[in-house]
């Protein structure tokens, strides 16, 4: 086992060597490391993050949908109340409506009742008369006891 | 190598296996490569083991450029295979550096990552059969291969100089020269008679001193002698296969299950390299200790 050179020749390698890792390959692979370190640790946080953001976004959107649940019942019956008053309402003016037509019709039922009373009343004096002219032709002067028939016929 | 044509002795061949390719500057043969030995140690301090080096610095280099590779992929996106597994590392080292270092250092991070895979990489080479590249090397002429560079003390050596140096530019940076000898001299033992004070220093700094530079013996040391043994015993191992049929197949078992405890042993000690280097840091940093 000899001493010799050697030992000055390994130190420089080992010099060279180190220089090289600590210049060249140590540097990059450990900023890679704490690189991705890092973007895991910001990955975790951000996977926590949305879930945390999730349970938010499901409860507002349970609460909007029993807030929707409730206004859609306001307005369901909001609606059936207005159906049912407009359902009134129109009965209502349709009562209303068949009133005046019947009155309007009995109206005019009692004016061409009248009228019919009033040609008939006039006919029947006509008949009476022209009956009685003939019945009374010979005996009844027409002209004077006409006063006497239309007061007849007017209680008719 | 033994004498031409004749087949070496198992002396030789353990001897073979575990001799360096040597380059440097012999006092007789001139510059050139050891082909024995002895010619090796001959050459003193002034020569260099080639196979060490090319296989620790190409191991080193498919280390730096496949790391660097998945480092400039890398994206905070989807990992893929490779990069997934360099990330991985990274995590793991990255980890243990925050484990043991409670200062703000941009250079402990990469060095533990260049340690524990470089070392890792160079224990590795452990596990390729002993006999086989030395023997293709031999084959292509190449006197000497060996193969796993961390059983080369001066491998090791040159890795704990390198923590060593380290330990003490962040001793000398932190507490500044006197701090530095302050705490070297401050403990263990302490006095209230102003006139034991220093000589009770002088044994502090004495003793403190040991410790500092038992730091990178051990470390170089404790990685050396673990590999070198496990080496030996392969290489052993790989004697039996040429002892009959019998011995060749308890050296099969053998080597099976050697390999198998040697795939906890190669990554545990470029582990205890790292940690080690961390924690030495760490303490140079530290003002109390």
């Amino acid at each position: 086992m000899n001493i010799n050179l050697t030992i000055i020749g390994q130190l420089l390698a080992f010099s060279v060597f180190v220089w090289f890792t600590m210049r060249f390959v140590w540097p990059p692979l450990s900023d890679a490391l704490e690189t991705r370190r890092k973007k895991i640790a910001d990955g975790l946080a951000a996977a926590e993050r949305g879930q945390n953001e999730q349970r938010l976004a499901e409860e507002r959107a349970k609460d909007l949908l029993k807030e929707a649940k409730v206004q859609a019942n306001e307005i369901l019956s909001a609606a059936q109340k207005r159906a049912n008053d407009v359902v009134e309402e129109s009965k209502t003016t349709a009562r209303e409506e068949a009133e005046r037509i019947k009155e309007a019709a009995q109206a005019d039922i009692e004016q061409e009742m009248n009228r019919a009373r009033e040609e008939l009343r006039k006919k029947l004096a006509t008949l009476v008369v022209s009956g009685a002219e003939q019945i009374l032709a010979k005996e009844i002067d027409a002209s004077a006891h006409g006063a006497l028939l239309d007061g007849l016929a007017e209680r008719l | 190598m033994a004498s031409e044509g004749a087949l070496p002795t198992m002396e030789e061949h353990i001897a073979h296996h575990l001799s360096n390719l040597t380059f440097g500057l012999h006092p007789e043969n001139g510059l050139g490569f050891a082909m024995t030995s002895t010619e090796a140690g001959e050459m003193g301090f002034w020569a260099i083991h080639v196979d060490s080096m090319l296989w620790s610095i190409g191991l080193g280099i498919l280390f730096v450029l496949s790391f660097r590779m998945a480092a400039k992929r890398a994206s905070a996106g989807v990992p893929g295979g490779w990069q997934n597994f360099v990330e991985w590392i990274i995590d793991f080292i990255d980890e243990n550096v925050r484990g043991s270092f409670r200062h703000k250092n941009a250079m402990v991070a990469p060095l533990a990552l260049t340690i524990f895979v470089w070392v890792f990489l160079l224990n590795l080479m452990d596990l390729v059969p002993v006999d086989l590249i030395p023997h293709l090397a031999y084959l292509a002429g190449v006197p000497y291969m060996k193969i796993v560079p961390t059983t080369d003390v001066n491998v090791t050596i040159g890795l704990a100089l390198g923590v060593f140096i380290l330990i003490l530019y962040y001793s000398l940076k932190i507490k500044g020269p006197v701090g530095f000898i302050k705490e070297l001299s401050g403990i263990p033992f302490q006095t209230n008679i102003l006139v034991l004070k220093p000589i009770f220093w002088v044994i502090n700094f004495v003793l403190e001193t040991i410790n500092l530079i038992a730091k990178p013996v051990s470390l170089a040391l404790r990685l050396f002698g673990n590999l070198y043994a496990a080496e030996m015993i392969f290489i052993l191992i790989g004697v039996m296969y040429s002892a009959g049929l019998m011995l060749g197949l308890v050296g099969g078992v053998l080597h099976v299950g050697w390999a198998i405890f040697h795939i906890l042993v190669i990554p545990l000690q470029a582990f205890i390299f790292m940690v080690l280097t961390v924690v030495y840091i760490d303490m140079a940093y530290s003002e109390d200790h």
